[in-house]
C-alpha cells in the first residue's frame, strides 16, 4: 500500500504538464482528434498504467476496502462489514499509540543523526582528495546491503550475552547493556542500523547538489574573508536547501515505514517488537495484526493510518518549504 | 486530456481488478465424481505440502510407496519455515486453489484449520475404516484434529512429548546429583524443580554465568499443557486471562524468572542458540524433537554432557509441544489415491520408520510400543531410553483443548515474562500486559 502511495504521489505530480495545454473553450470534435492525434502516445504510456493500477491503484483501494471490515487472512472476501469499527478500535488501541510513539522516537533517532552525518561526509568529500571515487563507492556499501543481512550481522553485534559491542563495553571496565531488552538501548541500536545503510546515500545526494554550487560563490566568500566554516553555514546549506528538504521527506516516509530491521532485530521471528513492545514500530504493528494475528481487516486500518501520517508529514514539509521560501524572497 | 487520462488510468484499474479476481476466482470441482471413478491403478502423481523437516522423504518412505505403487509419482513442496507455509496455505484457502494434494498441518494451526477449514479437508472420520484409523492414534492427537461435531481434518504424524534435558556436567558442578534415576526424583513436581533451581543457583561451585534454565518460556510452556486447561475452554474458545493451567504456568515461570533463576533468553535467538555451547543453562525443557536440536546447536563438543529425565509433574500428567498431520484438501483432483497415501504414511509401521531414520516421536500407541521404538537409546545424551522416557510422556497426555491462538498467546505470555527478567517489571504488571497482548492478538 505504501508503494502505491508514493507511485501515486509521481503519478499526479507528473501530471500536470500534460494538463498545461488543454484550453477550457475546447470543442468535443477538437478534443477528439488530439485524441486520435496522441492515440500512439497513449499506447506507450498504458503499459505503465495497466501494471500502476493492478499493483498499486487496486491494493489500494482494496486495503480500504478491507478495513472496513472485520476479516482474517484465510476468508479476505468474506469479512462482515463493520464500517469504521477498525479505526476507532485502532486509535482507542494502546499497542497503536505505542507503536507511533516508538515510530517517532526512532525515526528521531535515526534520521538526524543520518542527516547531519551524510551533510558532514559530502562536504569532506567534496574536497579534492585522492581515490574519491573509492570513497564515495565505499560510503555507498551500506546501502547496497540487503536490509535482513545488515540486521543480522548487528543484532548479534548487539547481542546481550556474547555480542562484540558488550564483550568491548566490558574490556574497557563499562557494564554490559541488554540492548533488546532495554526502551531506550533497543531503539538507539535499531537507529544505528538504520543510520549506517542510509547515510551514504543521502550523503551522495548531497555531494551531487553540491558540486552544482557555483565555485564563484566560494570564491566571493573567500575575498569577503569568510573560514570555511562560514562558508559552509553561509554558502552550501543555504544552497542545499531544497535538496535538504527532499532528504528530510524521503527519510521520514522511510521511518514512518520501518519495518525490516525491528522485526529482524528480535532474532527469532517475533513481532512482538520486544518484551515490552519497546521497538515495535507502525509496520510491526501492521505485519503483526495481518501474519501473526491474522486479522487482516485490523492490519489494513493500520496501512491506511500509516498512509495518513505519512500524507500529514509530507503536507507539512511542503508548507514550511513554501512559507521558508516566501520569507526569503 | 487530464481527465481522459485519468479514464484509461481507472479503466486499467478496472480491468486488472478483473484479471486478477478472475485468477484468484475458487475452482470447487466437486470431488464425489473423483470418487465415483477411482481406479487404484491408474497414473496419479500426488503432491505433499510439508513444512521444516518432516523428513517423509529422508525416511525413504515415498520411495518404498512408490515402489508398492508404480502408477503414483510423489512430488513434494516443502517450505523451510511452518510460519511461512501457514501464511501461503491461509491465502490458498481463501482463494480455494494452488492446493497441494495433500497438506502438513502443525500443531501451531491445526485448531484454525480445525475451526474455520474444516470443510475445505477431507473427513477422516467418515472414512470405513474411521474405527481403525483412531485406534491407531493417541486419543489427545485425534482429538486435537477433530472438530466439535466430530469431523477429522487429519491424521497424526509425529508429536512433541516433553521431558527435562539436563547438564551432568553443570550439576555435577554445583553440587547436585547427576544419576538420571536420582535427577527424576530431585523434581516429581515444579515446586520442587524451583527448590532445585534455588540450590543451583546458589551454590558457589557452579560455573559463573551459568543459569538453571534457559528461559522462563521453557518452564511457563511446558507447565501450561499439564491441566484441564491451556488457554481455551472446551469449546475452543480462548480464555487466558481466566485459565487454570495459564495460572499455575505463570506462577512457577514468573517465580523463576522475578528470583533470577533463568538465564533469559529468548527462545530461538540467535543469543539461545550461541548459549548451548556456552554452558548458559543447566536444564531446558525437551519435547522430542528438541534432543535433534541440542545435537545440531553443539555438534560432537556436547556429546555425553546432556541426560534425560521426565518433566516436573510428569506423574500427574506430562505435556506435548509440536507435532503434526497431514490433511487431505477436498478440492483436490485426486482425493482417493491422497488419502491412501496419508493412510499409509501415518499407519504404525511407517510412523516406526520415521522414528528410526529421523527420530519424530510417533503418533501412534502401537508404534510408540514397538520394540524399535521403546528400546531406543540416544548415546549423544548419555545413553537415556529415549524410547521410554517419551513413550511415558506420550502416554501419559491429557486431552487439552487447543485453539487457534495458542501461539499467539503462548507468545505474549512468554514475551512478558522476559520482561519480568530484563527490566524488572512486576509480576502482576506483567500478567496484565500479558493478558491485554492476547486479548488483542485474540480480538478483531
Amino acid at each position: 500500500m505504501t508503494i502505491a502511495s508514493q507511485s501515486s504521489r509521481e503519478a499526479q505530480t507528473a501530471s500536470p504538464p500534460a494538463a498545461a495545454p488543454a484550453a477550457p473553450d475546447r470543442t468535443p470534435a477538437r478534443r477528439r482528434t488530439t485524441l486520435t492525434r496522441n492515440r500512439w502516445g497513449y499506447a506507450y504510456v498504458a503499459p505503465f498504467f495497466l501494471v500502476f493500477g493492478a499493483f498499486s491503484l487496486y491494493p489500494f483501494v482494496y486495503t480500504a476496502w478491507v478495513s472496513l471490515h472485520r476479516t482474517s487472512l484465510s476468508n479476505i472476501d468474506g469479512g462482515t462489514w463493520v464500517g469504521l469499527e477498525n479505526y476507532r478500535n485502532l486509535l482507542t488501541s494502546e499497542f497503536f499509540w505505542n507503536a507511533a510513539r516508538n515510530t517517532l522516537t526512532i525515526g528521531i533517532l535515526a534520521t538526524v543523526p543520518q542527516l547531519c552525518l551524510a551533510l558532514g561526509l559530502a562536504h569532506l568529500l567534496n574536497y579534492k582528495l585522492r581515490h574519491r571515487t573509492f570513497f564515495r563507492t565505499v560510503m555507498l556499501m551500506p546501502y547496497a546491503t540487503s536490509i535482513a543481512a545488515a540486521t543480522l550481522v548487528f543484532s548479534q553485534l548487539f547481542g546481550r550475552d556474547y555480542g562484540l559491542i558488550n564483550t568491548a563495553l566490558e574490556a574497557v571496565g563499562l557494564n554490559r547493556i541488554d540492548w533488546e531488552g532495554g526502551t531506550w538501548s533497543s531503539q538507539v541500536a535499531i537507529a544505528v542500523i538504520v543510520t549506517w545503510r542510509w547515510t551514504g546515500y543521502n550523503a551522495l545526494i548531497y555531494l551531487a547538489a553540491m558540486q552544482s554550487i557555483p565555485g564563484e560563490l566560494y570564491e566571493a566568500a573567500e575575498i569577503d574573508g569568510a573560514s570555511r566554516w562560514k562558508q559552509f553555514l553561509n554558502v552550501t546549506i543555504p544552497s542545499l536547501r531544497p535538496t535538504i528538504l527532499f532528504t528530510v521527506v524521503v527519510s521520514t516516509i522511510g521511518a514512518v515505514q520501518l519495518f525490516g530491521e525491528p522485526l529482524l532485530f528480535a532474532g527469532n521471528g517475533t513481532t512482538s517488537g520486544g518484551s515490552s513492545g519497546q521497538y515495535q514500530t507502525l509496520g510491526l504493528l501492521m505485519y503483526q495484526q495481518g501474519w501473526s494475528n491474522f486479522h487482516i481487516g485490523q492490519a489494513a486500518t493500520t496501512a491506511w493510518a500509516m498512509f495518513m501520517i505519512i500524507l500529514v508529514i509530507v503536507g507539512l514539509n511542503a508548507v514550511i518549504g513554501r512559507l521558508r521560501s516566501r520569507a526569503d524572497r | 486530456m487530464f481527465h481522459s487520462m485519468r479514464g484509461k488510468a481507472a479503466l486499467g484499474a478496472a480491468l486488472a481488478a478483473v484479471l486478477l479476481t478472475a485468477g484468484c476466482g475458487g475452482s470447487d470441482d466437486s470431488s464425489d465424481d473423483a470418487a465415483a471413478s477411482y481406479d487404484p491403478d491408474a497414473p496419479v502423481t500426488l503432491t505433499v505440502g510439508t513444512f521444516g523437516t518432516m523428513d517423509f522423504d529422508n525416511a525413504g518412505l515415498y520411495d518404498e510407496y512408490m515402489k508398492l505403487h508404480p502408477n503414483v509419482t510423489i512430488k513434494q513442496n516443502n517450505v523451510a519455515q511452518s510460519a511461512a507455509y501457514y501464511k501461503s496455505l491461509q491465502t490458498r484457502l481463501a482463494a480455494g486453489s494452488g492446493l497441494d494434494d495433500i497438506q502438513g498441518l502443525e500443531i501451531g494451526f491445526i485448531a484454525d484449520v480445525v475451526a474455520n477449514h474444516s470443510d475445505a479437508f477431507v473427513d477422516f472420520a467418515a472414512e470405513d475404516d474411521a474405527a481403525e484409523l483412531e485406534a491407531n492414534f493417541y486419543d489427545w492427537k485425534w482429538g486435537q484434529a477433530s472438530t466439535e461435531d466430530g469431523k477429522v481434518v487429519g491424521l497424526g504424524t509425529d508429536v512433541g512429548p516433553q521431558a527435562m534435558c539436563y547438564r551432568k556436567d553443570l550439576f555435577g558442578q554445583a553440587g547436585l546429583p547427576t544419576d538420571r534415576a536420582q535427577v527424576g526424583q530431585l523434581w516429581s513436581t515444579w515446586d520442587q524443580y524451583l527448590d532445585v533451581a534455588r540450590q543451583y543457583q546458589a551454590s558457589p561451585a557452579k560455573p559463573a554465568g551459568s543459569a538453571f534454565v534457559d528461559s522462563p518460556a521453557s518452564i511457563f510452556s511446558s507447565s501450561v499443557y499439564q491441566g484441564e486447561e491451556a488457554y481455551n475452554d472446551e469449546d475452543g474458545n480462548p480464555i487466558p486471562a481466566e485459565s487454570s493451567g495459564v495460572e499455575s504456568a505463570w506462577g512457577y515461570a514468573s517465580t523463576a524468572a522475578a528470583e533470577g533463576l533463568t538465564a533469559n533468553l529468548s527462545q530461538f535467538g540467535d543469543e539461545w542458540n550461541a548459549a548451548f555451547s556456552n554452558g548458559a543453562f543447566a536444564t531446558i525443557a525437551c519435547p522430542a524433537w528438541m534432543l535433534g536440536y541440542i545435537n545440531s546447536q553443539m555438534g560432537d563438543a556436547g556429546a555425553g554432557l546432556w541426560d534425560i529425565a521426565p518433566l516436573p509433574g510428569a506423574s500427574e500428567s506430562s505435556s506435548n509441544w509440536g507435532g503434526s498431520w497431514l490433511g487431505v484438501p477436498s478440492s483436490g483432483k485426486n482425493v482417493e489415491a491422497a488419502k491412501d497415501l496419508v493412510e499409509w504414511l501415518t499407519a504404525p509401521e511407517q510412523q516406526v520408520k520415521t522414528f528410526v531414520e529421523a527420530a519424530h516421536f510417533p503418533s501412534s500407541p502401537q508404534a510408540a510400543e514397538d520394540p524399535a521404538v521403546v528400546d531406543a537409546t540416544n548415546a549423544y545424551f548419555s545413553d537415556a531410553p529415549t524410547g521410554q522416557i517419551f513413550g511415558d510422556a506420550a502416554a501419559n497426555i491429557k486431552r487439552t483443548p487447543i485453539g487457534p491462538y495458542d501461539t499467539q498467546i503462548q507468545e505474549a505470555f512468554t514475551t512478558a515474562l522476559t520482561d519480568i527478567a530484563s527490566n524488572g517489571t512486576d509480576p502482576d504488571d506483567a500478567l496484565q500486559d500479558a493478558i491485554k497482548a492476547s486479548e488483542q492478538a485474540i480480538g478483531g
